[in-house]
């Protein structure tokens, strides 16, 4: 056990401290649901990745840095110390990316990874269906075979910024007698073809951050298909995996909401000690965010060293989604009577991004597997409990 | 950056679960806590001699002073298998809270390479009258005891003293009132250098604590997990029903991100960070909670059963409740916190985990 960083892990926090200085927006950009917002986003993907720090974890020859984990969490710890934008192509570079380099081909990963990267081409996820949450397994959209193409039929939901998306990948029932998770294929689709209308859906705070996907004789070419056809399960769980364990959130991100929780409760100490529960609760941020962090840190250093991840890992996603509604909930009840103000009102001053914040963060225990879906994961592959 | 225990270290761990699995089975503890049991001195004796023979007393007994001088980072995984076992304040006591005093005196003190000799060897017990608890653990039956006075240590024989002895909810703890008249002959420190070894003593008996609830946490688990495979009913067993497995689920979550907390503060402890306080508190209340919701849900996926004397549950949650207030509540580890990190200078929000 040695938790100090290495000189070269001193002069890389460096470095990318200083990239972000002299560029991270002075201004904060719109949100990512909004069609300004998206554009100033994108733009900033672009930008992000012409200083090469666009995903710093993939190899030089596809435009990353070959950084391992630990350099990883340094680089998001200053990436979110800087105030950096959220990555608005986070289901491409975090999700698609680390499964594409697994069971991609290398024609996918060089046709696919640095648009990816640069966001040339916007990646939305297409699995759930109307009747296909929790049970991802019982996906019914179909993809039949004809000749070099698939002819695609069927819908696919809660589909996160498919508005603006160029591109989507999920699971497509390629075996039209299979059941359950055979014969399923994972395909990537181009947005733009005929026979695809998108219809966005708003959410709690009022934007169309999500979307349905409707495929009606949609053909894409075979070559799009990820893995073995039929092999669609064992390839969509790998993605699952990096979304519930370590890249989707990393925990400079809760690090950060915890230190501006703070902030809030001393800026509105004597009004908020008024119940003394809020000071416990606020300590309750501290240690949890802390908690998160060391966990990764410790995770990554296991497989930095060549340990695989378990299924401990579906802890994560229960711990930080968790943690996420803690602070937005704490910093709503420090705010009390202001809590419920939307920030543009002439009396909303302090109230800060808080509440838009508690309402995202009410969707943690529901996307990317809901929580009691990871419980089942963690009694069951964890635990050993019988099914 | 490296937050992995090395080979060796696995291995200690290893072997001690091992032993303890076979030396200390829960109907050891009955009989211990049966303490009327004619054998229970005779078992005690005996399972002394074979803990001595594992090494455990020399682990952090300087090499000078004939020990392994191991460090606050291995007795992280040590103090897990003491609690896992349900091993009795008087081993952590001696072998890592009263060797950290007496390996923090100067070489010139008889007392140190006396009583740190003997401690590794095995054959002795020191009991440690920490200010932060009001009664002290196992003074009846220690050889050597380490008592409080105005800051100063001072070391007082067994005959030397009086003590009365409360029983706790856990049978194995002896939470002992003492009482003894300091004099300049029993001081091995002066308020000075006592202040300092105090601090720390009160950091590892949390850390100790800590480990040991997370130890525990761990085994009331493991019972559950095998009850519920077997108890059956509607024609299951009651561990494939959701809420069941959501109950022990909770417990796994807690417990996972405690342990990196309990590890970090015993490296920082083990570094002397200025921080070490803050993380040590943070150990012992993250591992305070999984050990009590370890504790809650074990209960209730036992049913009337978690409520009986016959079932082994009973033995780690006493243990657990017991912990969870000593080397310092609740209330006095959150205020470390909230001193060190409720403040504007605080060194907050990410890239701060590490110094």
């Amino acid at each position: 056990m040695d938790l100090k960083y290495t000189p070269e892990q001193i002069a890389f926090r460096q470095e990318v401290r200083t990239w972000m200085q002299a560029n991270v927006p002075k201004v904060p950009l719109q949100d990512f649901d909004t069609e300004e917002g998206f554009m100033q986003h994108r733009a900033w993907e672009k930008k992000l990745n012409e200083g090469g720090w666009g995903m710093v974890t993939w190899p030089r020859e596809l435009g990353g840095r070959s950084c391992n984990l630990i350099e990883w969490l340094i680089f998001e710890e200053e990436y979110w110390r800087a105030g950096a934008p959220l990555r608005v192509n986070q289901n491409g570079i975090f999700l698609l990316g680390p499964t594409l380099m697994e069971y991609g081909t290398d024609e996918q990963k060089k046709r696919f990874l640095p648009r990816m990267a640069s966001c040339e081409d916007m990646w939305a996820q297409a699995w759930s269906e109307p009747g296909a949450g929790s049970d991802m397994a019982a996906i019914r959209t179909k993809a039949v075979r004809d000749g070099d193409h698939y002819v695609i039929n069927g819908q696919k939901t809660w589909s996160t910024r498919a508005r603006w998306a160029d591109w989507g990948f999920g699971l497509f029932r390629t075996d039209p007698e299979s059941e359950r998770h055979h014969g399923l294929s994972y395909i990537l689709v181009p947005l733009d073809l005929p026979g695809i209308t998108i219809r966005p859906i708003r959410q709690l705070n009022g934007l169309a951050g999500f979307a349905e996907i409707f495929f009606d004789d949609v053909k894409v070419p075979v070559e799009n298909l990820l893995g073995k056809e039929g092999g669609g399960w064992g390839v969509a769980m790998a993605t699952a995996g990096f979304e519930r364990g370590l890249m989707l959130r990393s925990p400079a991100r809760y690090q950060e909401t915890a230190r501006r929780l703070v902030s809030l409760y001393l800026a509105n100490r004597e009004e908020a000690d008024r119940d003394a529960s809020i000071r416990d609760a606020v300590i309750k941020a501290w240690m949890d965010a802390e908690a998160y962090t060391l966990s990764t840190y410790r995770t990554a250093s296991k497989l930095v060293q060549g340990g695989k991840i378990g299924p401990e890992s579906s802890t994560n996603k229960i711990f930080w989604s968790e943690l996420d509604i803690h602070m937005h909930e704490t910093a709503m009840r420090i705010l009390g009577p202001r809590a419920e103000l939307l920030p543009e009102g002439p009396d909303a001053d302090g109230v800060g991004n808080w509440l838009d914040g508690f309402l995202f963060s009410l969707a943690g225990p529901i996307y990317a597997g809901s929580n009691e879906i990871q419980r089942n994961i963690i009694a069951e592959r964890m635990l050993g409990m019988p099914r | 950056m490296d937050f992995t225990f090395s080979e060796d270290q696995i291995a200690f761990r290893d072997t001690m679960h091992s032993f303890f699995a076979k030396e200390l089975p829960v109907e050891t503890i009955r009989k211990l806590w049966e303490n009327e049991a004619a054998d229970a001195s005779s078992i005690r004796a005996d399972l002394a001699g074979k803990i001595a023979e594992q090494g455990l007393f020399a682990l952090s007994v300087p090499e000078d002073f004939g020990g392994l001088g191991l460090s606050d980072v291995d007795w992280v995984l040590m103090t897990q298998e003491l609690g896992y076992y349900g091993v009795t304040d008087d081993v952590v006591d001696t072998a890592y809270i009263a060797v950290g005093i007496l390996a923090g005196l100067p070489d010139d003190q008889p007392v140190k390479a006396e009583w740190l000799g003997r401690i590794a060897e095995g054959g002795v017990r020191v009991a440690v009258g920490h200010p932060a608890n009001r009664l002290i653990a196992h003074a009846d039956r220690a050889d050597l005891l380490l008592l409080w006075h105005n800051d100063e240590v001072h070391a007082v024989p067994a005959a030397s003293v009086q003590v009365s002895v409360n029983s706790s909810v856990d049978l194995g703890r002896r939470l002992c009132r003492v009482n003894w008249t300091p004099s300049p002959a029993t001081r091995i420190a002066d308020a000075a250098l006592g202040k300092s070894l105090w601090a720390d003593a009160l950091n590892r008996g949390a850390l100790a604590a800590a480990g040991q609830m997370l130890g525990l946490a761990q085994r009331m688990v493991d019972i559950s997990i095998a009850y519920t495979a077997e108890r059956k009913q509607f024609g299951k067993p009651i561990g494939s029903f959701q809420a069941v497995k959501h109950h022990l689920a909770n417990v796994a979550v807690k417990s996972e991100f405690s342990r990196p907390v309990l590890e970090r503060a015993a490296y920082a402890l083990a570094e002397g960070q200025s921080q070490a306080g803050e993380f040590v508190s943070h150990a012992k209340l993250a591992c305070g909670e999984a050990a009590w919701l370890a504790s809650r849900s074990g209960i209730q996926v036992h049913g009337a059963m978690g409520y009986t004397w016959e079932v082994d549950l009973q033995i780690f949650m006493k243990r657990a409740w017991a912990l969870d207030a000593a080397w310092g509540d609740r209330a006095v580890h959150k205020n470390r916190i909230a001193d060190g990190y409720l403040r504007a200078d605080a060194l907050l929000g990410a890239g701060n985990t590490f110094n």
